[in-house]
């Protein structure tokens, strides 16, 4: 039987070349958290005691199973990611082990949810938002009388962390993989990016590697070699939200009645080292609200060593088409109640990623003939706990669970066998019954921030019982027009005139118009306040190793001329995106961070849904300098 | 006439992104702050050394290919699981710093031992490889070095490119002075070769390499031992980094010599 692989956005199929093929029995594709607990839970049950197989491969005869895992960036764990989980799933697969040895890890100590007012009079805050604020300067609420912050007495039980820990990603991710690897049993390989699943009638039969040797555009060039077609019984997605692998699926298959995945959020963060008299103990968890916009939230961890997490999240319902996050994240440095703690620091680290943020609406079908879903990609992401990484590593721990299952009894990679294992434990689980706690418990923010909290805190409050039953508009709708945004801070006329201004110079947006809502210009110091190419360059590296197609495209170029303004180059964490000739965005691979956002971002659309930007499987991405 | 090689890469590992890297002093001597927890690659220099192995291994059957690294193994662990995919190779751990603070000479020494144990190989066929410099040292001396340990007197630094003749001699550009290069004869192996970057592309990435190398590589790394490298031969004394703090900005159409100017004016500035 041919498997084909699915060309959205192609007008023609391209020419079929010879292919190499091989044959598995378990393919996976992207190695976070979800995988990490797939294979760690897998490469245990592989091999007797006496070094036999316990679990035999059906592709080699006398051999265990046949596992490889394919990573598109060229190192695992590579990219910066602060992270605090309550790491039940992470802790019941290695129990007993002393989590501090990994690095920048460590116990939660002290949690605190803060408000953040607005120390320069710049955010977009409601009036009714103002006249709170101000009553709570008046009431001396306070911290310091002078850090223009409240501390609110209590983190909220759906939020709390504690008992969990402060990780980094990376270096979590890396100490997995040493531990997965070493076995000899499964293999992981990172520089391998997957383009696409293998589709056949009703199923996934495997996964196709990227193409190598050839030009920008995808088109052969010297040395090509078309990327292998690896055949698998079962094919494990696990490549993120923005993987092309299961987006692939999701087209091809599309998602359960009801379902969508339109809430959006870009992280961006940063690992800064803290000077030593810095005030905060390894172990803190601050999040915060309120600042530098009312819609961006904010969190600051601190590891072990003086180094400490500090971030924002962008969500698609903050309604500004020019919304960026580099310069937020610094305007958010600089508020005072962090400060404090930060001034003196040195950036180690910098990077950005994409969350889907529809939790359990966003849910695609979570197996089908001979593949399955697990990590933030299928919908495993809390959305009301702000927890990700437990819950991933978790689902991978059940479908390792279901394989070894359906492996003994000598059952089939089936949609049925995997609904009677996998899903069953998913759906019995503790994940399962969060998320469903979660699922609408953010509707209320597509009205309003305040709306927003108010709806969390009743669907918390009550576990899901009560929430804001509002439609969630699709991402198309998620930016609204300039002037509306603006109409009470500039005048149409400027407005248009800064447009056509940086047009002409092809510059985006949002810096001009941050200047003009009387956001201060930034202090650089070369240390930690620096320019958004310097963050490239101090905080990490990105790789693009030639020889591999653009994995961004824009899919018809008379959508991106007539799209104004372009939020894909006002929102690319890399500057990346540029406002390229003819109106349409020209894409530079060696600034692409891979964070996403343009997927997302996108509203020039076709079609109402999916927006005009291909995100494909691209090699390399961001090397962090210390995650 | 048999034209095969055994040739044997020396290759350690850096941090990357490379950047401004911090040294502290330990009890066991100079190291670099949070050094296990800086992302690491196998060293470029020494890659280029890997790829031009691979490639010559590829023109004369027969030949046997190894990769000697000096590093600490969990660290050469996670590069292998991506260096692996780009060619066939026999891997050997030596679990050791790789900080760039341990002495040349000593390191040069265990890397000699090592080679010279590798059981089946053949003197008459050798050809050591590895960088002529690190991206962590700079310091050029270890493969002179190691092929001094090695009696080897056919040296060369700064390679760009080897050439075997019909005679089964080699033609070896060095690099010199002024973009040129030395053209070397040399009449074929024992001989020692530091490269610099060569004319080779990286390989592609092969998963069924990586499949085929990584079986042989996690017993090679399981059976790495500890180097004894003596820790007092470097005192770590200071550091300063560049006065200058990095200020990047992007400009369109503006005059290279005004670019110039700027950059002299931050070069030079207090």
């Amino acid at each position: 039987m041919s498997a084909s692989v699915p060309t959205p956005g192609a007008d023609e199929a391209p020419p079929a070349v010879e292919r190499q093929q091989m044959s598995v029995d378990i393919a996976g594709v992207g190695f976070g958290p979800a995988m990490g607990g797939f294979l760690t839970t897998l490469s245990r049950n592989l091999l007797n005691e006496d070094g036999s197989p316990r679990l035999e491969s059906t592709v080699s005869p006398g051999m265990p199973l046949q596992v490889i895992c394919c990573e598109r960036a060229d190192g695992l764990g590579f990219g910066v990611s602060g992270a605090v989980t309550r790491a039940r799933g992470i802790r019941a697969s290695f129990p007993g082990v002393d989590f501090t040895q990994i690095p920048m890890a460590v116990p939660v100590a002290k949690e605190k949810l803060v408000y953040l007012l607005d120390p320069i009079g710049a955010s977009r805050r409601s009036l009714a938002m103002r006249m709170a604020d101000w009553k709570m300067r008046a009431l001396g609420l306070i911290v310091g009388g002078r850090d223009h912050a409240v501390e609110l007495p209590f983190t909220p039980k759906f939020m709390r962390k504690h008992g969990g820990l402060v990780l980094s990603l990376g270096q979590f991710n890396q100490w997995v993989s040493e531990q997965v690897t070493s076995s000899g049993v499964v293999q992981v390989w990172p520089g391998m990016p997957v383009s696409a699943p293998l589709i056949e009638e009703n199923g996934v039969c495997g996964i196709r590697l990227a193409d190598q040797g050839v030009n920008l555009d995808g088109t052969p060039s010297q040395g090509f070699m078309p990327g292998m077609d690896i055949r698998a019984g079962l094919t494990v997605v696990a490549d993120g939200p923005v993987g092309a692998v299961g987006r692939k699926i999701d087209e091809h298959f599309g998602l359960p009645e009801g379902n969508h995945q339109r809430e959006w959020a870009l992280g961006m963060k940063m690992v800064v080292e803290l000077r030593e008299d810095s005030g905060l103990e390894a172990g803190t968890v601050l999040h915060t609200l309120g600042f530098p916009e009312p819609e961006i939230f904010g969190f600051l961890y601190v590891h072990p060593e003086r180094l400490a997490s500090v971030g924002i999240f962008i969500p698609s319902w903050f309604r500004s088409p020019v919304r960026t996050a580099y310069r937020y994240l610094q305007h958010y440095l600089l508020h005072p109640y962090l400060w404090r703690h930060l001034q003196g620091g040195v950036l180690k680290s910098w990077g950005a990623k994409s969350l889907q943020e529809s939790g359990r609406i966003g849910e695609p079908f979570l197996a089908g003939h001979g593949y399955a879903r697990i990590g933030e990609g299928s919908g495993s992401t809390n959305v009301l706990a702000g927890s990700g990484v437990d819950e991933a590593w978790t689902t991978g721990v059940q479908l390792a669970e279901a394989v070894i299952e359906l492996v003994e009894q000598k059952k089939p990679f089936t949609q049925e066998n995997l609904e009677q294992t996998y899903v069953r434990r998913r759906r019995q689980s503790w994940v399962d019954a969060e998320s469903e706690i979660a699922a609408d418990s953010r509707n209320g923010f597509q009205e309003g921030v305040v709306t927003g909290l108010i709806g969390m805190a009743v669907a918390g409050i009550t576990r899901g019982a009560f929430f804001m039953p509002r439609p969630v508009r699709p991402v198309q709708e998620s930016a609204s027009a300039l002037e509306r945004i603006y109409a009470s801070r500039i005048p149409p006329s400027e407005l248009k005139q800064l447009r056509e201004e940086c047009a002409a110079q092809g510059s985006a947006l949002h810096d001009r118009i941050m200047d003009r809502c009387g956001w201060l210009e930034i202090p650089f110091d070369g240390r930690l306040l620096i320019s958004h190419q310097d963050a490239l360059l101090m905080g990490g590296s990105v790789q693009a190793p030639p020889g591999y197609a653009d994995h961004v495209v824009f899919i018809r170029r008379e959508l991106c001329q007539n799209c104004e303004p372009k939020l894909c180059v006002e929102m690319c964490s890399g500057q990346a995106i540029t406002r390229g000739e003819g109106g349409v965005p020209a894409f530079d691979r060696e600034k692409c961070v891979y964070c996403g956002a343009c997927l997302w971002n996108c509203r020039a659309s076709a079609d109402g849904e999916k927006g005009n930007v291909e995100f494909g499987a691209g090699a390399g991405g961001l090397h962090s300098a210390l995650n | 006439m048999n034209n095969a090689y055994h040739i044997v890469v020396c290759a350690g590992i850096v941090p990357d992104p490379l950047q401004t890297l911090e040294p502290v002093s330990t009890a066991t001597g100079p190291a670099l702050k949070n050094e296990m927890m800086l992302p690491a690659v196998l060293d470029p220099w020494a890659s280029h050394a890997l790829y031009e192995a691979a490639h010559l291994a590829a023109q004369a059957p027969g030949s046997r290919l190894w990769l000697v690294s000096a590093a600490p193994k969990a660290k050469l662990q996670q590069v292998m699981m991506n260096v692996a995919q780009k060619a066939s190779f026999e891997l050997i751990s030596i679990d050791a710093p790789a900080n760039g603070f341990a002495d040349a000479h000593a390191v040069a020494e265990i890397l000699a031992q090592v080679i010279q144990s590798i059981p089946g190989l053949d003197r008459s066929r050798l050809l050591v490889f590895g960088g002529w410099e690190s991206a962590s040292r700079g310091a050029g001396v270890t493969m002179q070095l190691v092929g001094e340990q090695l009696a080897i007197t056919d040296q060369f630094q700064g390679v760009d490119q080897l050439t075997v003749r019909s005679d089964g001699s080699f033609e070896i550009l060095e690099r010199i002075e002024g973009g040129r290069h030395l053209v070397s004869i040399c009449q074929g192996p024992p001989a020692l070769l530091g490269w610099a970057t060569g004319n080779l592309p990286e390989p592609k990435n092969n998963p069924q390499v990586g499949m085929a190398n990584m079986r042989t590589f996690m017993p090679a790394l399981q059976k790495a031992k500890a180097a004894a490298l003596p820790h007092d031969a470097v005192r770590y004394l200071s550091v300063a980094p560049p006065k200058q703090q990095r200020q990047t900005r992007i400009v369109k159409d503006r005059p290279a010599d005004e670019i110039a100017v700027e950059l002299l004016q931050w070069i030079t500035q207090d």
